[in-house]
């Protein structure tokens, strides 16, 4: 039965439908990227797009891929430790410590509880530089380039902390198994002192956070609560919870969507069950929460490791181990929450100074498997916004 | 555990529609009258930490020609040749003695990754880091530094920073 | 001085003098989008080239671009092509005779100014058309075929929004706006008070303008025919060399247009109490363009993009009928007072 006012909408329907018959075009298949502002490196989409709208996408991967897992095959431990901090280069330390723990379970040792400590203390820091890098890079994929040199300019001093600590700014390789050490060593002074953290860490660490919970703030002003990034982002790219969790998703992405887990509480590679903190969570889903989610880590990583300066534990940097290093037969995974989800490393030795293989799940990776889903039918100027709201870099996702 | 937390999902909504674009503006026009926090590069410079890896410098005195860095280094980018030349014995009737000399020691820093494993692995401290970082080059062949360069960096490495509680200090436990 | 009887000769001179003005503030603008941009980021942007304060910077620029080859895509429809920049730059210059800056500077005085200013103000839209259709690539012609949708979007609001000014000052000749608005409103003791017309009740008048002359300018919250992190540059993608300083100087000569046309209609134009027009006029309204601009500016590196879309409906749900009542009322008032 329809009523009179049914009819006239169908009515309109027919008449639309008859018009876009008649304008019907060709779908223009439209290669965003590899080479492309907003790709965050070489990723390459190959969208078909029907005007604005995009019917389907495509994401082709692997113009980045540098081997990294047949690399691991032929390197030393040691060696290894100082590549995967370049997977994703962004939290470079965060990628040591799945594969430096993983090495130490099959070793049977375990680094001491000071040198646990600044792992935790660093990695922190890793995920609040790269939230600081998602918060500059997101809105300027929505055009507006100012947030970019606010965050960059905070993540400086974080970034001079690391770099006073470890030597590295974005490459630290200060993971040793059993123990963390700067790579700034030669000289027997060097080596006798040049172990612990240097002076003015804890001081400077202290007013870093500050800086940074100060920037959290304004970029919120700056950004979460522009009406045109709203616009742009309430409600664009909703990936509900069910999907999330079948595409595997991870990490802020995840718990954007609603889903309360985090590898610091479930895992114990670092020892975060002393610390007081909260599993961020949003409702929604869409790039709004999945941006918001990111700046609330920052405050979150900014606890931490105030509490963890507080309460740093005398003691050794580094546990008991051979001086050259051969790992048991075996195999381990061990999987860490990283600032972009989870990233794990399955090592299976064989019993010599090298890996005999060298499995590695990264987060970017498979964060990405969701794009065709989340991407189809979006607006082109959406496509970007998605893209930059699920925070992947490319050396993670091809390694 | 503590129990995760969930925001209500609650927007950051501006109680006037629109006055979130303004807070922006304000913060923007605040920014537009403070002082910048530009190092103003070739002018003024940033001095690195102690341990920043900038460069590797080389003691030639120190090495043997152990060619232990050259093993370790993960990218094979030290070239190292040396020789043995014959050392009078110390004392008359002594043993003759075999020295290594260095005859090439060159550091690719184009393929170097920084990761400071050669310099760890040294057992006769012949290899420092120095903060040095001002030796860019026009083209990747420059950057390939013999050990006169590298020795000339020595004098730029600086002691080792003081530790996080090594002399007594108020309120660090 | 026959020669400047001659009335070709004096249009010359006029237009000339006009082009040159233009060209020389356009570069003023330039500097400052790129200083004022950089202390709202907290950086100092340019510093070295020129004096202390990095003034040559932009002659810098320009002669850079100049000496960068001029490439036409394979693909490109040329002659389109190499003729959509000068296009950009015409529609701009256009404008700008109409601009009185004094009650004599004027290079030419139209009884239907205001009425050309946004006809031909309108010819930059078909440039980037062309630039976009006529590369051959698809990132220009998404961005195009945007510039034009938005053209539909805001073109209404923005001549509506004159409407409420022209029905006010009874005229729409630009020197006869100006004066209009220098008439005393009341009186203080003997000195009549004038007010701009923002300040008499066409304040809505002023911000639609504002808004939609944002989007005829193709800058930020509406720059979406660029949109560098979507369309790489949208229209602008495969020009290089002179012509992209082309699009640059008309994107800046523009800004200063329209900033300058708003100034003559709700600004009150080269009025300022208490300055002589005649001769402080130029600045007077060369000063006010430039705050706009700064305005502008501010914008730009405060917020983002919003998208085509979006635009559509804000331009047609809420500027349109916006302007309408303003439309109404003004006239309404008009003819009751
Ligand atoms: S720092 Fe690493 S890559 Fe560079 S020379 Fe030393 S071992 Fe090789
Ligand atoms: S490890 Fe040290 S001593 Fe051995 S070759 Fe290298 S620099 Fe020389």
């Amino acid at each position: 039965m329809t009523t009179p006012a049914d009819r006239h909408l169908l009515a309109m329907h027919r008449s639309e439908a008859a018009v876009s018959v008649e304008l019907q075009t060709e779908d223009m298949v439209l290669n965003i990227g590899p080479q492309h502002p907003s790709t965050h490196g070489v990723l390459r989409l190959v969208a078909t797009v029907a005007g604005e709208r995009v019917r389907s996408v495509q994401p082709v991967m692997g113009y980045m891929h540098r081997g990294y897992e047949k690399l691991a095959e032929v390197r030393t431990y040691a060696q290894i430790t100082a590549l995967v901090n370049r997977i994703d280069w962004v939290s470079g330390f965060a990628n040591e410590i799945p594969f430096i723990v993983a090495a130490e379970r099959l070793m049977g040792v375990e680094a001491p509880e000071r040198a646990q400590c600044i792992r935790l203390i660093l990695t922190e820091m890793f995920r609040i530089s790269n939230h600081l890098i998602f918060l500059c890079s997101f809105p300027a994929e929505l055009g507006a380039p100012t947030p970019l040199m606010y965050a960059l300019r905070e993540r400086e001093r974080v970034l001079d902390l690391i770099e006073g600590v470890t030597g590295g700014r974005f490459h630290p390789n200060f993971n040793r198994i059993g123990g963390v050490k700067p790579a700034a060593g030669g000289g027997s002074t060097q080596r006798t002192r040049a172990q612990d953290l240097p002076k003015g860490f804890i001081e400077g660490t202290r007013r870093a956070m500050t800086a940074v919970r100060h920037v959290c703030d304004d970029l919120e002003n700056l950004v979460l609560g522009n009406e045109i990034v709203q616009q742009r982002t309430i409600g664009i790219g909703v990936l509900p919870a069910d999907k999330a969790v079948e595409y595997a998703m991870s990490g802020p992405n995840l718990r954007a969507s609603g889903v309360p887990f985090d590898l610091r509480k479930v895992e114990d590679y670092l020892p975060y069950d002393r610390f007081d903190f909260d599993v961020v969570t949003m409702p929604n889903g869409d790039n709004y929460d999945r941006c918001r989610v990111r700046l609330e880590e920052i405050r979150q990583s900014a606890r931490i490791i105030e509490q963890a300066v507080d309460s740093l534990p005398g003691g050794p940097l580094q546990a008991k181990v051979p001086r050259v290093i051969k790992v048991p037969k075996g195999e381990c995974y061990v999987r860490a929450e990283n600032p972009k989800g989870e990233m794990g490393y399955h090592i299976v030795s064989g019993g010599g100074r090298r890996p005999y293989r060298v499995k590695i799940r990264s987060a970017s990776f498979c964060n990405l498997q969701v794009l065709p889903w989340l991407l189809e039918g979006a607006l082109i100027p959406d496509v970007i916004a998605i893209l930059g709201s699920l925070d992947f870099v490319l050396g993670d996702v091809d390694r | 555990m503590s129990i995760p937390r969930s925001s209500s999902g609650k927007r950051l909504r501006s109680v006037v529609p629109g006055w979130g674009l303004f807070k922006g503006m304000w913060l923007t026009f605040r920014t537009f009258l403070r002082k910048p926090v530009t190092v103003m590069y070739p002018v003024e410079k940033e001095i690195p930490p102690e341990r920043a890896r900038g460069v590797i410098a080389l003691d030639v005195e120190a090495c043997t020609v152990c060619m232990l860095c050259a093993r370790e280094c993960p990218d094979w980018c030290i070239y190292i040749e040396g020789h043995k030349v014959q050392q009078p014995p110390a004392e008359p009737g002594g043993r003759a003695r075999t020295r290594s000399v260095l005859d090439r020691f060159d550091i690719d820093f184009a393929l170097c990754m920084f990761c400071g494993i050669c310099v760890e692995v040294c057992p006769f401290d012949a290899l420092f880091w120095s903060p040095e970082y001002e030796y860019s080059a026009e083209s990747l062949a420059d950057l390939l530094h013999g050990k006169e360069r590298l020795t000339q960096w020595l004098a730029t490495v600086p002691e080792p920073p003081a530790l996080e509680g090594s002399e007594p200090e108020g309120g660090e436990p | 001085m026959s020669l400047l009887d001659n009335v070709w000769v004096v249009l010359a001179v006029k237009l000339g003098l006009a082009v040159v003005i233009l060209f020389a503030l356009a570069l003023v603008v330039m500097f400052a989008e790129l200083k004022v941009s950089a202390h709202m980021q907290h950086r100092i942007g340019p510093y070295f080239a020129g004096g202390r304060w990095g003034w040559a910077q932009v002659f810098a620029e320009a002669l850079k671009f100049l000496q960068k080859e001029d490439l036409i895509p394979r693909d490109a429809d040329a002659p389109v092509f190499r003729l959509a920049p000068m296009v950009s730059l015409l529609g701009t210059f256009a404008v700008i005779v109409i601009i009185p800056l004094s009650p004599v500077l004027v290079a030419g005085d139209l009884d239907v100014g205001i009425f050309y200013a946004l006809a031909a103000g309108s010819v930059s839209t078909i440039a980037l058309l062309m630039a976009g259709w006529s590369s051959g690539n698809k990132y220009s012609l998404i961005g195009g075929l945007r510039a034009g949708a938005q053209l539909i979007a805001y073109e209404l609001p923005l001549v509506l929004a004159v409407v409420g000014v022209v029905i006010q000052a009874g005229t729409m000749s630009m020197v006869g706006i100006t004066e209009a608005q220098a008439q005393p409103l009341f009186h203080i003791g003997s000195v009549g008070i004038s007010l701009p017309y923002a300040l008499q009740g066409q304040i809505i008048g002023f911000v639609i303008f504002m808004i939609a002359a944002l989007a005829e300018l193709v800058r930020i919250p509406f720059d979406m025919p660029i949109a560098e992190s979507e369309l790489v540059m949208g229209y602008l993608t495969e020009y290089s060399g002179i012509r992209f300083t082309m699009f640059l100087l008309g994107e800046y000569a523009g800004m200063l247009a329209m900033s300058a046309i708003a100034s003559v209609l709700f600004l009150g134009g080269y009025h300022f109490w208490g300055l002589n027009a005649d001769w402080f006029g130029p600045f007077v309204l060369i000063g006010k363009s430039l705050i706009l601009v700064f305005v502008m500016i501010w914008f730009r590196w405060t917020w983002p993009r919003l998208r085509e879309d979006q635009l559509q409906s804000l331009a047609w749900r809420w500027l349109v009928p916006l302007a309408l009542a303003n439309i109404a009322v003004t006239a309404t008032l008009k003819v009751v007072l």
